[in-house]
């Protein structure tokens, strides 16, 4: 590789020519006078590249939002029969799409809790605990009251979206999901 | 836009203004972000669309001042 002369830009720190040089500045001929100036340069242009990816996140979360809105009203669908649970017992299921896992609680004879099972912290499947009266995700300890699902304690900031129930002739349906802040 | 002509010795506090800048609209961007993401999973869809209009505005300028750093490094 040759080394570029001091008319080409490139000034070495001493003020020597470049065949008195080292080998190594010889193959590594950066304009130091330049030097810093580009870094910079560089530096804002990843700094906007990242400023584009917040933005291009923006638009991600405005198309997500428009899709929540659109979905409009959820199906309602079975769970499963009242006399299937027992007190205390609970049931995971899909509500409103295959992937969206719920749970239900029956916490009392005519009474039915469903939460979304994802922990609001990180995604986790919560694990009910009736004996407890909380929900307890298991990944980071965050504990949700069983009741409201509302957190007790723990990293999760959000209450547990809660599925609204119905139950008719026997059978206990899922009518929508409550998201709450 | 007109090109600026600047000496190497008042580059460089130009430069580093212009870092500045970049930065701190950087800043309020990934603020805005998580403050957006946060109301949005908590079923608050009313301010993405104001957010990301800002975010938007942000990267506009962002993408102006770098503009401008090419055309003031031009020679």
């Amino acid at each position: 590789m040759t080394g570029k002369s001091s008319d080409q830009g490139s000034v070495p720190p001493d003020g020597r020519p470049y065949h008195d040089q080292p080998q190594w500045r010889n193959d590594f001929p950066i304009d130091l006078a330049q030097d810093d100036l580009v870094s910079r340069r560089d530096f804002t242009k990843f700094l906007v590249l990242t400023s584009f990816a917040f933005a291009a996140g923006q638009v991600w979360i405005v198309f997500e939002n428009w899709r929540r809105r659109r979905r409009g009203r959820l199906p309602i669908r079975k769970i499963a029969a009242v006399n299937d649970m027992a007190v205390g017992s609970s049931l995971i299921f899909s509500y409103p799409d295959a992937h969206d896992d719920c749970i239900v609680v029956r916490t009392g004879s005519e009474r039915f809790v469903a939460y979304s099972q994802k922990c609001t912290h990180l995604s986790c499947a919560v694990i009910p605990e009736p004996q407890n009266g909380r929900l307890v995700c298991p990944c980071h300890h965050g504990l949700f009251d069983l009741a409201t699902g509302n957190v007790l304690a723990g990293p999760p900031r959000r209450p547990l979206p809660r599925v609204r129930l119905e139950i008719r002739d026997g059978a206990l349906y899922a009518t929508g999901v409550e998201v709450r802040a | 836009m007109i090109r600026p002509r600047y000496s190497r010795s008042q580059k460089l506090p130009v430069m580093m203004g212009i870092v500045s800048i970049v930065l701190i609209i950087l800043v309020l961007q990934l603020w805005l972000l998580t403050a957006t993401m946060s109301a949005f999973l908590a079923g608050e869809g009313e301010v993405v669309i104001p957010a990301a209009a800002a975010s938007l505005f942000c990267l506009a300028l962002n993408g102006g001042l770098l503009v401008y750093i090419y055309r003031m490094e031009r020679p």
